[in-house]
């Protein structure tokens, strides 16, 4: 009977998909490659066709591109009904039906859930109302922010000096811009790469120009009498003049709407199996309902089957491709997913990589080039196997280092290399910060073993 | 056109940046920085980048990687 189901659902089922970026797009395509003939439905929050978000911190605010055209490239057509403009509400398992924002519903056979993240708003709302006080998400968000740029502040102020921070930081000062950072660690990149990589990241803002504030909090943010933004102050009592203020601490998961749905959804994402199929909230594998992007949180084999919320461009291609590729096949057929955490950033002219899950990571070893010439290949080990690897302008290795995470090498690293430097090639603590402190929150996350667990659990430097 | 590069699997070859420079251009040493609405008359170029690139991390929009050319006549 399971076999003739799915060949029914291949020739005329009904596949919804929730959430129309990048993995949205993605799986769509998957599905129709794959043979997919029945009725497909796109639901979109955002009025626009699926594009790409990467730019808009990047390409966005340093000229090269408008805004508003970084659509995707479509892979081949996919003949879809779009719901775009009109964000999903509910989701009633039992008639297998998504509720949309203008009353209507849509019946599925298959659900895909891909709703991705949000910008994290700052927290006090008559603040986060004042004219200059901006988040980075959206093309209208980059649209508005680098409008506010050109238009030339006397200074940006940014909240959070995680990646997107950053690379705010780094376009400001290409444009010449008076930019203060606030971070609320000690360096920044913390999060995502440890103490040690984050102070050459600090070096580096420092060193181009940007007034970089570590260990402080942003206290207040105030207005003028016609509600523009004037001023930040600081837990240090310091007060700093600035006309914008870029608000950077990260993203929420967009599970709200499923709140009742009895799936296994929280702040941490929705959880599912290895194979994109959602967990409900007693941790039973659903049918039906598949989970891709940024919102999954997903049992990785390589990372001890600990579920991983991944806030990764390549992530959501990846898990979109498995969950399309799922939804419409036999048991046997379906493959997991499998994929190797990688991410990208660019700042101050240096481009900086990872592969693996360097926040699981005690220890760092550089083993080739330097943290001083910020040229480096920096690797991550945990219980004695290398688990992460991170490079500033040394892409080309990161592919070695990947297959070395793969097979669970050795940690510290055995093989002897010519490039023997200043470092001199001793694990030294990572240096991530104590998980109890907020910061602008990394963009692997370790999330525990249960599917139902809706902590954030995190691996210290030091137990 | 559109297009959008992976820059999971770039390594800062620079092929692009020869090829299309008005599309792509090099950011410091390996960051690559790119517009990914091509105007239509930078098409031909940036096939040629396509073609060129050594990780084949460029998608546009009609046209095909070879990588994706040889699956398909594997039947794939």
């Amino acid at each position: 009977m399971a076999a003739d189901y799915v060949e029914w659902l291949r020739r005329e089922g009904r596949i919804v998909i929730v959430g129309a970026s990048l993995a949205g797009l993605r799986a769509a395509e998957t599905l129709r490659a794959e043979g997919f003939a029945g009725e497909l439905t796109l639901i979109g929050d955002e009025p626009h066709e699926p594009y790409d978000r990467p730019p808009l911190s990047k390409s966005v605010l340093l000229g090269r591109a408008s805004p508003h055209h970084t659509e995707l490239p479509h892979r081949r057509e996919i003949d879809a009904k779009w719901r775009l403009g009109v964000a999903a509400t509910g989701l009633d398992l039992t008639a297998k039906r998504v509720r949309l924002a203008d009353g209507d519903e849509v019946e599925y056979d298959r659900l895909l859930i891909a709703t991705g993240v949000r910008a994290r708003p700052w927290p006090k709302e008559e603040e986060a109302r004042l004219d200059g006080v901006c988040l980075l998400r959206t093309r209208e968000d980059a649209a508005d922010l680098y409008r506010r740029l050109k238009a030339g502040p006397r200074r940006v102020f940014v909240i959070g000096a995680g990646f997107a921070g950053s690379e705010v930081a780094s376009a400001c000062r290409e444009m010449d811009l008076q930019v203060t950072v606030a971070e609320r660690a000690g360096a920044p990149l913390v999060g995502a790469l440890g103490g040690v990589v984050g102070a050459v990241a600090a070096d580096l803002q420092s060193e181009n120009g940007v007034d970089l504030r570590t260990h402080v909090t942003v206290t207040a943010l105030e207005g003028d009498g016609v509600g523009r933004v004037r001023a930040v102050h600081l837990s240090d009592e310091s007060v700093v003049e600035a006309d914008v203020v870029v608000v950077s601490l990260g993203s929420l998961r967009n599970t709200e709407w499923l709140t009742g749905s009895g799936l296994g959804a929280g702040p941490r994402g929705i959880a599912c199996d290895a194979g994109c199929r959602a967990f409900d909230f007693r941790g039973i594998v659903t049918d039906d309902v598949f989970v891709a992007g940024d919102v999954a949180r997903s049992p990785h084999a390589i990372f001890g089957y600990q579920f991983l919320s991944l806030e990764h461009w390549g992530n959501a291609v990846a898990q979109a491709e498995t969950a399309a590729h799922n939804m419409i096949c036999h048991g046997a057929d379906r493959r997991p997913h499998l994929w190797m955490p990688a991410f990208w950033s660019s700042m101050f002219g240096v481009n900086i990589k990872s592969v693996g899950v360097p926040p699981m990571g005690e220890e760092l070893m550089i083993t080739q080039g330097s943290l001083a010439e910020r040229r480096f290949v920096g690797v991550y080990g945990h219980q004695g196997r290398i688990v992460a690897a991170v490079t500033f302008d040394n892409t080309r290795w990161l592919e070695f280092y990947q297959r070395q995470i793969e097979r669970g090498a050795p940690f510290p690293v055995e093989y002897p290399t010519v490039d023997r430097r200043p470092e001199g090639r001793q694990p030294v603590p990572a240096a991530f910060p104590d998980p109890s402190l907020p910061t602008h929150g990394p963009m692997v996350t370790l999330s525990g073993y249960s599917p139902a667990d809706q902590q954030l659990v995190f691996h210290p430097a030091r137990h | 056109m559109r297009l959008v590069v992976d820059l999971n699997k770039c390594q800062g070859y620079a092929q692009c940046a020869f090829l299309a420079p008005d599309v792509f251009a090099m950011h410091g040493e390996e960051a690559l920085v790119y517009d990914p609405h091509a105007d239509e008359e930078q098409r031909e170029r940036v096939a040629r980048a396509v073609a060129a690139c050594p990780v084949q991390a460029i998608t546009a929009d009609g046209l095909t990687r070879a990588a994706e050319t040889r699956e398909a006549s594997d039947g794939r």
